[in-house]
């Protein structure tokens, strides 16, 4: 295990630059690197243990996931840099590189022993020793992983100026890893990957697994498409298939070791190989089972690539062998689990190109769902993916380089704002990489402002960095900065006064005042409204708040010019004061009549007119339809019909008041977020609208109340606190460049977009996800690799104007089958559900399920067709990139949003469907699969370290009935909350250490809270359930569930490989997949 | 006449996605003219089918039905018009009505001569 931990950590660092490495350079091993390194550079063939972990890495660029555990001690030196925050700000932030993911990983040791669970599921594979013959189909190696090594690597640079290929190649010997650690200039700060958290799951099987990946080298492509994808990208199931039949075969380790390794050596060679694959494929398979042992720490990361590579398709499910897709199902949790730690911050930027200085951002930032772009759009269209790119613009980042230049050098024809990926043709020239401008460097670009040197303007950090942001000089400004602004509506009707959420939410804000982010002009306003708008005068004379009420909501005016709005430093106690004062105000009994109107059209109008001079941010609480006034709505939701077919027009806005009335905030860079509490149908259809183009933000806690359902009223209350104290950015736009070729088709997302390539954004916040489709309007043959740039041009809180720039390139590719090897699974599901929504809103919702049926099996048959002949006899063969397509096409199909025959509820629909709009891929996705976990046997094993607490990683379980046990308590973490369903013989320990009761049958429910003991098992609990809690932006609250409740179904629905009434298990559905495809 | 609207349309969009004017304008400037177009091309045909033109009418008609299905399937607004300015820049759409308006503008160009031919050959034969 030790030995192979250092590969891990190879890899994760890795981020494999070059794609287009050349070949076996031998390179001395960076500094930095351990055996691990050397191992790759050298690759000694016949090392068949170590090696082929080692080669493995070096294909995947997984940077999250790959931390596997680090058995060895010394973290190697890029990890360090990146704990160490760069100097932010500074004005010119040297190097400032070092990572910006905060590298906050801990380094766990590998868990040998296997879970228990975890070993009875193998087993019966194992018992089905016949499999044998699955890794054979599989071995036979994928054309298109060859042609894509060879086609890399080989191929010319392109008459432009970026030869990816041919800079990197000292490096390129050793790992892609090692290069952009090692090879970088000290300047460019390695960014580390962080040593991803161990991959507990590290079963031997899968080891087997990376046994077969080992053959492939590292293709460029793959490389390069690895690296996202690795995050999101669970386990690759297939592999795991494989992997139990092969231990038993047992074939002889030699032949697939010697293979692997001839590729190494020469990248094309492999390919070679692998499409010989059938005699060696057998014995490939066979021969993975011996290497296991020896790697089995490392297992989790190498999986991915490898076995994609090697095996190319996998036999996912093969109806003579339902075994086998047990086995599946069980299999991919585990890896998932290593996967998918939401902590972003973890995953390392993925150097990829040779440059030296060259590294892609974060993928979590910026993310395309092909990590390999087809050179024409006839190609992609003979693929069938989509290809887009997700778009995490405004993440938190741990650490960010910041520049202050008197001038921002950009493309003169283009305005692409420089970065690493264009090319200096001499020191006073550069080529840039969208349109091929050639551009004169300025003077003063020459200066290195930190190491002082002259001459080398590809060191600056904007060369260096591909996330970067500048502080944007007053060129940038079409008025001075605006202050932070904030307006907060609420919705005190008497439904909205029952829930209690007006407790909550003045709770929040009284204590989160001061965290708002702001400076000394902040200022803040508070308008509530019924039937009635009631405004807050809160000038400094008064002692109190005083109330007004303006009841001609047909045609509101603001009744006083002055103090509705106010400095929030200046006239904090009256704010606070207030804040005190609200829920007193406003309560059930205090109104003699009952005002069950709620006038929301009229106080956003006037909200607008409030703020309308300067700009910023409209919260809206909302609890009742509203019923008065310009902007009411009707309720149209049919209750009968909720299971079946919703007609369209239901999901789509009823009146375009909304949407006008978002218009022309944006238009005065006002947002709208809003908060739902409703428990009755309020259109959020309609509603919604004046947050999507106003680019707010909406929240739901359906049937909120502080007494019937406390897990809401928890829930809001966590998201205030995270809500009003983010980052915030004002009066914002973000520009989109591609490289000439590429055209941006449509946008998913919250704003409104102003023109082909520019949105605008009112507010920017750090949880608004977006995401375009991309068309390739001119072949790109020509090119070696496509860039992409988005460049957020801001107001800060603190009235700074800045722009943050990501940027992005990618190979070109020709071959379908180099294609499929770089999909990110995840950034593709992301898409497809954005397109699905879309679909759902033109045409219907069956339209869109059946669109996503074809998103699935279109792909996978044209896949098929490049597969040899003979392996395409039985069974769904995948690339390995794909595997969990079929999965989470499924929890799609299954999903509020797209699914049928459940009675769901309109607005549940609705907003499930705002959600995937709006929300990045990776918080999407727990929300779509959730994740499992056993937690009442929490061990140390596999433990990973974050910031001096120890976390037991316990392995992630498929989705389905089976995973459960009576005698366990298992926590199905679904995004935006967490469930621990405790089964009737849990241990008594587990009760009564973690629950606090003395057995089962005491335990009470609703339970909604854990109470933190002093005992072993419930601060390993704890910290188990903090770090997931870490890992997303918002909190999800825990509710206990007992094994006999009537609760039960909110767990047991979630299992989505489960076959339900109406719907099919996982393995009806592949068999029906399967049909398909012949 | 309806040339004129066909070629203001193509103009319009052409703008759209070549320079950078602000759809929200855009939308406005021709949402207003959009029902007017559909409004002369129907008193044209009225006025043929009271000439008992009926070729004319029956080369028309088709323009007709898609104009009012066009109409029909427009997205929910308040205003008269076509155009969402929210939805107009998604590429698929913004081809579309580029697409239409060379559509049109072939279609009043050549009926346009066909009229002026007609014309001519019935002021001859008298």
């Amino acid at each position: 295990m030790a030995q192979s931990n250092p590969y891990y950590q190879n890899s994760a660092q890795s981020g494999g630059y070059q794609y287009g490495t050349q070949p076996n350079v031998a390179g001395p091993p960076p500094q930095g690197y351990n055996m691990k390194d050397q191992y790759r550079g050298n690759q000694p063939p016949m090392t068949a243990p170590n090696y082929p972990p080692s080669t493995v890495n070096g294909y995947n660029n997984y940077p999250q996931r790959g931390y596997s555990p680090n058995t060895q001690p010394p973290p190697q030196p890029g990890y360090s840099p990146n704990t160490q925050p760069p100097p932010q700000n500074t004005m010119n932030g040297p190097p400032v590189s070092a990572g910006y993911y905060s590298n906050t990983y801990p380094k766990s040791a590998p868990n040998p022993a296997m879970p228990p669970y975890s070993q009875s599921q193998f087993t019966p594979p194992k018992s089905n020793s016949p499999l044998p013959n699955a890794p054979q189909r599989n071995s036979p190696q994928p054309q298109p992983n060859v042609s894509n090594g060879p086609h890399a690597p080989s191929r010319p640079p392109p008459s432009m100026g970026t030869s990816y290929s041919s800079a990197p190649p000292p490096n390129v010997h050793q790992n892609p890893y090692q290069t952009g650690t090692a090879g970088y200039p000290s300047n460019i700060g390695p960014t580390s990957h962080a040593p991803p958290p161990n991959v507990p799951q590290s079963f031997p099987n899968q080891t087997s697994q990376h046994g077969h990946s080992l053959p492939p080298p590292p293709l460029p492509g793959q490389q390069l498409s690895a690296p996202p994808s690795a995050q999101p990208a669970p386990p690759p199931l297939p592999g795991q298939q494989y992997v139990p039949p092969n231990p038993l075969a047992a074939p002889p380790l030699p032949q697939p070791s010697g293979a692997p390794q001839a590729p190494m050596t020469q990248p094309p060679q492999t390919n070679a190989y692998q499409f010989n694959g059938p005699p060696p494929t057998g014995s490939s398979i066979n021969r993975q089972p011996g290497p296991q042992p020896q790697y089995p720490g490392s297992l989790p990361q190498p999986n991915q690539q490898p076995l994609s590579h090697a095996m190319g398709r996998m036999n996912l499910s093969e109806a003579e062998r339902p075994i086998n897709l047990m086995q599946e199902k069980r299999l991919l949790p585990p890896h998932k689990h290593v996967e998918t730690p939401l902590r972003f911050e973890t995953t390392a930027d993925q150097g990829m190109l040779v440059p030296p200085n060259r590294k892609n951002c974060n993928p979590s930032v910026f993310c395309p769902t092909l990590k390999a772009v087809p050179h024409t759009q006839n190609l992609l269209g003979k693929v069938k993916l989509p290809f887009g790119l997700i778009i995490h613009p405004f993440k938190d980042l741990s650490s960010l380089p910041v520049i202050s230049a008197g001038t921002i050098v950009r493309c003169k024809r283009c305005r692409t704002y420089i970065n690493p990926f264009v090319s200096f043709l001499q020191e006073r020239k550069w080529r840039c990489n969208m349109c091929f401008m050639v551009n004169d460097t300025a003077e003063e670009f020459l200066h290195h402002p930190v190491t002082k040197t002259y001459g080398e303007p590809h060191t600056r950090p904007e060369c260096t960095n591909s996330t970067i942001e500048f502080i944007a000089p007053q060129e940038y400004m079409l008025r001075p900065p605006q202050p932070a602004v904030y307006l907060f509506l609420m919705d005190v009707s008497h439904s909205a006064i029952e829930s209690g959420y007006l407790q909550i939410v003045c709770d929040s804000l009284l204590d989160h005042l001061d965290h708002m982010p702001g400076d000394g002009r902040t200022r803040i306003g508070f308008l509530t409204y019924n039937g009635t708008v009631h405004f807050y005068r809160l000038s400094e004379g008064l002692s109190q708040p005083q109330m007004i009420i303006v009841s001609d909501i047909d045609d509101v005016f603001i009744p006083t010019p002055e103090n509705l709005l106010v400095n929030l430093r200046e006239s904090k106690s009256l704010v606070q004061d207030l804040l005190h004062q609200l829920p007193l105000l406003h309560t059930v009994d205090a109104e003699g009549e009952i005002d069950t109107y709620s006038a929301l059209g009229a106080a956003l109008e006037v909200g607008k007119k409030l703020i309308g001079a300067s700009g910023g941010r409209v919260t809206v609480f909302q609890q009742a339809i509203p019923s008065i006034g310009p902007g009411m709505l009707k309720k149209r939701e049919d209750p009968n019909a909720r299971a079946g077919e919703q007609s369209t027009t239901a999901l789509n806005p009823s009146t375009d008041y909304y949407k006008k009335l978002a218009l022309d905030c944006s238009a005065q860079q006002v947002a709208i977020d809003f908060f739902f509490f409703n428990s009755q149908y309020i259109d959020i259809a309609t509603l919604s609208c004046a947050s999507r183009f106003s680019a707010g933000d909406m929240h739901y806690y359906p049937s909120l109340h502080t007494v019937h359902n406390p897990v809401e009223a928890e829930r809001l209350g966590r998201d205030l606190e995270r809500y009003l104290s983010r980052k915030i950015g004002f009066e914002s736009v973000m520009r989109i460049r591609c490289t000439k070729g590429l055209a941006i088709h449509t946008f998913h997302g919250n704003f409104f977009v102003r023109s082909t390539d520019l949105l605008s954004l009112a507010n920017i916040n750090p949880d608004a996800g977006y995401a375009v489709n991309l068309s390739i309007e001119d072949p790109l043959t020509d090119l070696s690799a496509v860039c992409f740039q988005a460049a957020l041009l801001y107001t800060t809180s603190k009235g700074e104007r800045r722009i943050r720039v990501h940027t992005l390139c990618i190979p070109v590719v020709k071959t379908p089958a180099e294609v499929f090897n770089s999909v990110d699974c995840v950034a593709v599901i992301s898409l497809l559900s954005k397109m699905a929504v879309d679909r759902s809103v033109t045409a219907s919702v069956s339209d869109a399920r059946e669109a996503l049926m074809n998103a699935m099996v279109d792909p996978l048959k044209s896949y098929k067709e490049t597969l040899p002949q003979g392996m395409t006899t039985a069974g769904v063969y995948v690339p390995k990139s794909l595997r969990l397509l079929p999965l989470y096409i499924q929890c799609l199909l299954k999903h509020r949003a797209f699914r049928t025959g459940i009675s769901t509820r309109l607005d549940d629909r609705v907003f499930a469907m705002i959600n995937f709009k709006m929300q990045p891929a990776l918080y999407q996705m727990l929300d779509l699969h959730p994740d499992l976990y056993r937690v009442d046997d929490l061990n140390d094993e596999g433990v990973i370290t974050v910031s001096g607490r120890e976390i037991p990683q316990p392995h992630i379980l498929p989705l389905t009935a089976e995973s459960l046990s009576q005698s366990g308590a298992f926590l199905l973490d679904c995004g935006w909350k967490m469930y621990l369903l405790v089964g009737r013989q849990t241990s008594q320990s587990f009760i009564k250490d973690v629950l606090d009761y003395p057995q089962f049958s005491n335990i009470e429910e609703p339970l909604s809270s854990i109470p933190e003991l002093e005992n072993p098992l419930s601060e390993m609990f704890h910290s188990f359930v903090d770090w997931l809690q870490e890992n997303r932006p918002h909190h999800a609250p825990i509710s206990v569930i007992r094994d006999d409740s009537r609760d039960r179904h909110l767990v047991l629905s979630r299992l989505i490989q489960d076959r339900t009434e109406s719907s099919m298990s996982m393995q009806e559905f592949l068999m029906n997949l399967q049909q398909k495809l012949t | 006449f309806l040339i004129f609207f066909a070629i203001w349309q193509i103009i319009a969009f052409d703008e759209l996605k070549t320079d950078y004017k602000n759809p929200i304008d855009q939308c406005n400037s021709l949402n207003p003219l959009v029902l007017p177009e559909y409004a002369i091309h129907v008193f044209y045909n009225l006025l043929f089918l009271w000439a008992f033109e009926w070729l004319t009418v029956l080369l028309n008609l088709p323009l007709i039905a898609y104009n009012v299905y066009r109409y029909s399937k427009r997205p929910v607004m308040s205003g008269p018009g076509l155009y969402d300015p929210t939805t107009i820049m998604n590429a698929d759409i913004l081809s579309y009505c580029m697409k239409e308006g060379w559509g049109k503008l072939a279609f009043y160009l050549l009926s346009f001569f066909y009229y002026l031919y007609r014309m001519i050959y019935v002021l001859v034969t008298y």
